[in-house]
């Protein structure tokens, strides 16, 4: 019980009390608040491993923070004195203190840790790391299994982060944020990230995976609990975030290999994450506002549909090609040369292809393969083999090599 | 890579009136030919124009319509990015303008240090 308990606990109550704690001291001193956070868990781990575990383990928790947060002003009255000015702790009646630890207050820290870590002043990789650690109670060592790399890498990645933070000397107040709404494009973007992080990723740990997208769309969701924050591009990630872990179940094999679009069991879309989808889509669509979560979303949109129409594909298209003109990116202009031969036919398909050039990739050419697929077979195969050459990872390598035999025979 | 502007000349018709569906289509014309310079990562961006407006000469006089005493009329502009004239050239193949007999004129956007 208690070997399952205390990491459960860990995953839910540990970045509550992060963010609480940050909210108080300030991000400056985010390693005051994960010193009490990591002795409230160690003293839970010695104490309920002699004396069994309490009625209620959350609310035990919750009172050891809130007494190591009183013993920490008691001894560190030097700390107080120094930086109670800036902290507003200069009277702090030490006895009717008390740490809020209300739901609301849970809530509110977290959106404010959201905003105060998503710092364009920090690389892509520090935002979601930090949001890891911070916000969703991810151990280093699963960090780095996320990002493919060591823990030495991320505890570095991680401190140097913080440190510019405390640098900047980075305030926590979420309404001192002017741009808001730029600031609220940078939150997006590292939540769309976590959650690509986590759907396309190589690493074969599928419960990891699966983690990441859930943790991108808890975030999310705070954002849209937020008066403030709750905007039509926010509604529109969740909705994209929505159909597309409505595949995650029918894309991978039980081993962590893709299973392609064309392959996968409809049965397995999980209908209640589209219906999700379609809420927030229309939701999303309550201002005059077309973001690229906007077209992306209207492309997951139709990849929910199971017949394949001309309608389908014609809508897709289009999303396509307005996608493009906002952000240009290699894979968007792969997908939409795809969708140009289901829209309209594969000759034409071929000749956009050809023009976009993209030859260093493997998706590239497994397009170019499947665009010459009844129509060329010498130069499908010649595709295929060039994708399997400059493939990367060994599930990337394992398809087109399924595809070359498919072929051949 | 340069930048360059494509300007679209039609000449100026009055009992050009399409149906919702030709409009429709014309419209995936042109999304289908901006969205190709788009997937090669040349795309900057665009205007269409409408049927609206005046010119005004040197000693102020206004006039109404978008046209001096030419027939034709500017209808938007694309700008992309090129290596030179002749690759911003092959670029226009396919814009819906050439469909409907009008012209492309493509030139070099300046640069100013």
């Amino acid at each position: 019980m208690q070997d399952v308990l205390i990491p459960q606990l860990f995953k839910t109550e540990y970045r509550k009390i992060i963010a609480v704690l940050c909210k108080l001291f300030g991000i400056v001193h985010v390693e005051i608040a994960e010193d009490i956070a990591n002795d409230t868990f160690l003293l839970a781990t010695e104490t309920w491993g002699m004396k069994g575990i309490p009625q209620n383990p959350k609310a035990w928790l919750y009172t050891v923070a809130k007494n190591k947060t009183k013993d920490y002003f008691r001894r560190n009255k030097i700390f107080t004195d120094k930086i109670s000015v800036e902290f507003k702790f200069s009277q702090i009646d030490l006895e009717a203190f008390d740490l809020d630890l209300s739901d609301k207050n849970i809530n509110d820290s977290q959106l404010q840790m959201l905003f105060v870590i998503c710092n364009p002043l920090l690389s892509k990789e520090t935002q979601i790391g930090l949001a890891l650690r911070i916000l969703c109670g991810f151990g280093i060592e699963e960090i780095a299994e996320a990002f493919l790399t060591n823990k030495e890498t991320i505890n570095k990645r991680l401190y140097r982060g913080k440190e510019k933070l405390r640098l900047e000397n980075i305030s926590i107040e979420f309404s001192n944020n002017i741009n808001q709404e730029k600031r609220l494009e940078t939150v997006l973007t590292t939540i769309y990230l976590l959650f690509n992080e986590g759907y396309y990723s190589s690493t074969q740990n599928i419960k990891l995976r699966k983690e990441l997208c859930i943790e991108a769309m808890r975030l999310n969701y705070l954002l849209l609990e937020n008066e403030t924050t709750n905007r039509p591009n926010v509604s529109a990630l969740m909705s994209l975030m929505c159909f597309h872990s409505s595949r995650f179940n029918a894309r991978t094999h039980k081993n962590g290999e893709t299973i392609l679009y064309n392959e996968q069991n409809k049965e397995n879309w999980n209908k209640e994450l589209i219906e999700k989808g379609e809420h927030y889509l229309l939701f999303s669509a309550k201002e005059n506002q077309i973001t690229k979560y906007h077209l992306e979303a209207g492309i997951a949109f139709w990849h929910t549909r199971i017949t394949d129409s001309k309608e389908k594909w014609e809508n897709i298209l289009q999303l396509y090609n307005q996608l493009l003109q906002i952000e240009y990116s290699p894979i968007v202009a792969i997908s939409r040369t795809y969708a140009l031969s289901k829209a309209r036919s594969k000759p034409l398909a071929i000749k956009e292809a050809l023009k976009i050039n993209l030859n260093e990739s493997y998706l590239y050419h497994s397009l170019l393969a499947e665009l010459y697929k009844n129509i060329d077979l010498e130069k499908e195969i010649q595709h295929l083999e060039i994708a399997l050459k400059i493939a990367k990872t060994e599930n990337e390598k394992k398809m087109i090599h399924l595809k070359i035999k498919k072929t051949i025979n | 890579m340069k930048e360059f502007m494509m300007i679209f000349r039609n000449e100026k018709s009055n009992n050009l009136k399409p149906s919702p569906e030709q409009m429709q289509s014309m419209v995936k014309q042109w999304q289908d030919w901006i969205g190709g310079i788009a997937a090669q990562g040349k795309f900057i961006s665009t205007n269409a124009l409408g049927f609206e407006g005046k010119t005004v000469d040197s000693k102020g006089v206004i006039t109404d319509g978008p046209y001096a005493e030419i027939k034709e009329i500017v209808g938007g502009y694309i700008i992309v990015k090129a290596k030179n004239l002749d690759d911003a050239v092959k670029l226009s193949e396919g814009c819906p303008t050439l469909l409907r007999g009008g012209k492309v004129e493509i030139r070099d956007v300046m640069v100013f240090n």
